[in-house]
């Protein structure tokens, strides 16, 4: 079901055109993807499919350029070579209109939530629903009552950001991510800093979410446990490549030595436990002698 | 804050900041005042204007009757020409004085109008034929000094009056 | 020459031109983002109820401050100007001299600065916070534009609020200096005012004073959302981006009244 868009100025006929996804098509495709800031390089090579339907978790340690994969799917960077491919579309060659209106498909969960502090959690969510559809107020308000039942919220409606859980306010966004039931459902860190029983609601709620509602789902994380248990397919980021791939069947028996590190969470391994730095014996004693 | 709160909020502080506007223009500054008025235009010329300015006031009896409008210097006969915007609702004899005065010692320096007996009245254009130039300090004191220095009882401290003489060949329109 | 001295003035001019590049280049991105949030202008008063809460948060939340100011200038100008008025036997004049020196210079500039302090930190803060905590770009992701919706009101509500504000300064300052200048000193009520209706000309000094107060109002606006939408999104950023946008919008009140003035009243006192 896609709900009725409000005619804007911004909405051109050229844009809605640029952006209808092909139905057969992957539903992102990313192939050999290099991104850099200035400089530095921050992604090589990056080759992913994620098919329709399905959950697939990017996996690895913090600043290995995950968060970057998410904001090139979104559109928010630019890549330097390489295609990033969303229904088909081709989404850095897409006009500003036409990409605005690609985004009206895609859910975001941020890490800690990015609630709009300044409203309500009813209004949170019923925030896209005022921008971009032209439904009565009535109407929204069964909306908005129907996605904070279906995260188990709809009794803290009238709360504001500021006085909910950290659980509580990962939840809502959430539920604000699927107002507009979109096609594709990006999450960045749901499980960072929850407690045990909020880390199972999360993950119980995008692996539910994802198959009744028909949607696609790319989960950023670096928490093995959850991933593992809801997810259909793993990518493993590090330094910017991907270093292994797989269900988690897969990944479980897996013998590479950086999957089993991360499994098993060993401190040393293909990530190393020392920075680099000088030989220890002659910089101990460099000042003698 | 709910929305009605906040428009009610907005609407009065659009409100009083628009009557502090009106205020300013109307009790402070003179926005309905004389220039907008109908007037007529008279000219006086004077051997020194002194710190006469622009928009200057024009008194008579005390009263603002009109303001400065044009200065400028005659190049014929080096005259200060003074232009003025007078209200339609007074008129002036023909043989008024226009003099430039100071209000106080260093107050504002204004035109004051003496009406004389004449019973022809001046029109629009017309040129005042009697006037006393401003006094000015720096020959007041030097008078003194003159007269101080020739053991006299002290000279006139005003400028006589001057009648404007038309030179011969000039005509008036 | 030694070549470290070379070396040291290469740097040195080095480091001139590159402050001066980038401040040009800061110049110029400035300018594009005050075109893009005019661009954005008609969203933001489609959004009215937005617009509205800005000029709440940015003129109605700063009345306090700027009627007990305007207040107490105008009292401390009347005191003051009178001690020196007196001395040539013009204290007659002093409804002129609170007038003039509250409507041309004191409402518009003192307004300023005080707005400058009070909402355009707070623009500043808010706007900084809400890209720190990814607000903004979650709303990017939702296909809403931030310059359109949170952006543009409060620029807006800021250029609204300031003649306004400015304006009830001057009013509140000249109330304030007739309390001290009648009641308290004994200047006779119909000269204070007399005089003061004849010097005061609505045009140039009444508009001129509000056409500064419009032009600082749209530079401290603009610098405060600036300096919110380009914040480092961290604590230290969003509290370096806020103390940035008062000193900026000092400076830059101060330095375009001294230019508007220049423009403005050169003329007034040459025959």
């Amino acid at each position: 079901m896609s709900l009725p868009a409000k005619p804007s100025s911004s909405r051109t006929a050229e844009a809605i055109a640029a952006c209808r996804v092909d139905p057969a098509a992957a539903a992102v495709e990313l192939t050999d993807v290099s991104f850099a800031y200035d400089v530095r390089p921050i992604l090589t090579g990056i080759t992913m499919t994620i098919p329709r339907g399905k959950i697939v978790a990017i996996m690895g340690a913090s600043g290995s350029g995950k968060t970057t994969i998410l904001r090139l799917i979104g559109g928010q960077l630019r890549p330097k070579s390489g295609q990033v491919r969303v229904g088909g579309l081709s989404v850095p060659d897409l006009e500003p209109e036409a990409l605005y209106e690609l985004r009206r498909k895609f859910g975001m969960l941020f890490q800690f939530g990015a609630l709009f502090t300044d409203m309500s959690v009813f209004e949170n969510i019923a925030f896209p629903m005022r921008e971009h559809t032209e439904l009565p107020e009535e109407l929204i308000r069964d909306l908005v009552l129907m996605k904070l039942h279906a995260v188990g919220l709809r009794g803290a409606a009238h709360l504001m950001p500021a006085e909910l859980s950290g659980g509580m306010a990962r939840r809502v966004a959430l539920a604000r991510a699927i107002a507009l039931d979109p096609m594709l459902v990006m999450y960045d860190e749901p499980f960072a800093g929850l407690d045990p029983i909020s880390l199972g609601v999360v993950g119980q709620l995008i692996r539910r979410l994802n198959d009744v509602l028909s949607i696609t789902s790319v989960v950023v994380t670096h928490d093995v446990y959850e991933s593992l248990k809801i997810v259909d397919y793993l990518y493993f980021v590090s330094g910017g490549r991907i270093v292994a791939s797989g269900t988690p069947e897969e990944v479980r028996a897996s013998g590479d030595p950086f999957v089993r590190q991360f499994i098993d969470g060993a401190p040393d391994g293909p990530v190393p436990f020392h920075y680099p730095a000088p030989a220890y014996r002659e910089e101990l004693f460099a000042d003698v002698g | 804050m709910n929305r009605s709160a906040i428009d009610l909020w907005v609407g009065i502080f659009v409100a009083i900041g628009f009557g502090a506007i009106l205020f300013l223009a109307l009790k402070v500054g003179n926005l309905l005042t004389l220039d907008r008025t109908p007037g007529y235009h008279l000219e006086a010329s004077f051997d020194n204007i002194g710190g006469l300015k622009l928009r200057a006031p024009v008194k008579a009896a005390g009263v603002v009757v009109g303001r400065v409008e044009a200065v400028r210097l005659d190049p014929k006969i080096y005259d200060a020409v003074v232009t003025l915007r007078i209200d339609q609702h007074y008129d002036f004899t023909k043989d008024t004085i226009a003099s430039i005065n100071t209000s106080g010692l260093l107050g504002e320096v204004y035109i004051s109008l003496d009406a004389g007996g004449d019973p022809v009245m001046l029109k629009d254009g017309d040129r005042i034929r009697k006037t006393q130039s401003a006094v000015v300090i720096e020959k007041l004191i030097s008078q003194f000094l003159f007269d101080k220095a020739s053991g006299g009882a002290g000279g006139e401290a005003a400028a006589p009056v001057k009648s404007v003489e038309k030179p011969a060949g000039e005509t008036k329109k | 020459m030694s070549a470290e001295l070379t070396a040291g003035i290469a740097q040195l001019l080095r480091r001139i031109g590159g402050t001066v590049t980038g401040a040009a280049s800061k110049l110029g991105f400035v300018s594009r983002f005050l075109l893009a949030v005019l661009w954005h202008t008609p969203g933001a008063f489609r959004r009215m109820h937005l617009t509205l809460r800005e000029i709440y948060f940015a003129g109605v939340l700063s009345l306090v401050i700027i009627l007990m100011s305007g207040l107490f200038v105008g009292m401390v100008l009347s005191l003051q100007g009178y001690e020196t008025l007196k001395r040539y036997g013009a204290g007659e004049q002093l409804g002129i001299l609170v007038a003039l020196s509250l409507v041309r210079e004191l409402g518009p500039v003192m307004s300023g600065l005080l707005f400058a302090s009070r909402a355009g930190s707070a623009m500043t803060a808010e706007i900084g916070l809400m890209k720190t905590t990814e607000q903004l770009a979650a709303m990017e992701m939702m296909a809403v534009d931030p310059l359109a919706r949170v952006v543009a009101p409060r620029f807006w509500g800021g250029v609204i609020s300031m003649p306004l504000l400015a304006a009830l300064f001057s009013a509140f300052g000249i109330f304030g200096g007739y309390i001290v200048g009648v009641p308290l000193i004994g200047i006779d009520a119909g000269a204070f005012w007399g005089q003061m209706k004849a010097g005061v000309d609505f045009w140039p000094d009444v508009t001129n004073g509000i056409i500064k107060s419009f032009v600082f109002g749209v530079a401290v606006s603009l610098i405060a959302v600036f300096e919110g939408y380009d914040a480092k999104p961290t604590a230290e950023g969003v509290s370096s981006a806020t103390t940035r946008t008062v000193v900026m919008s000092s400076l830059a009140i101060l330095a375009l009244d001294f230019v508007m003035t220049v423009f403005m009243f050169r003329g007034a006192s040459v025959v």
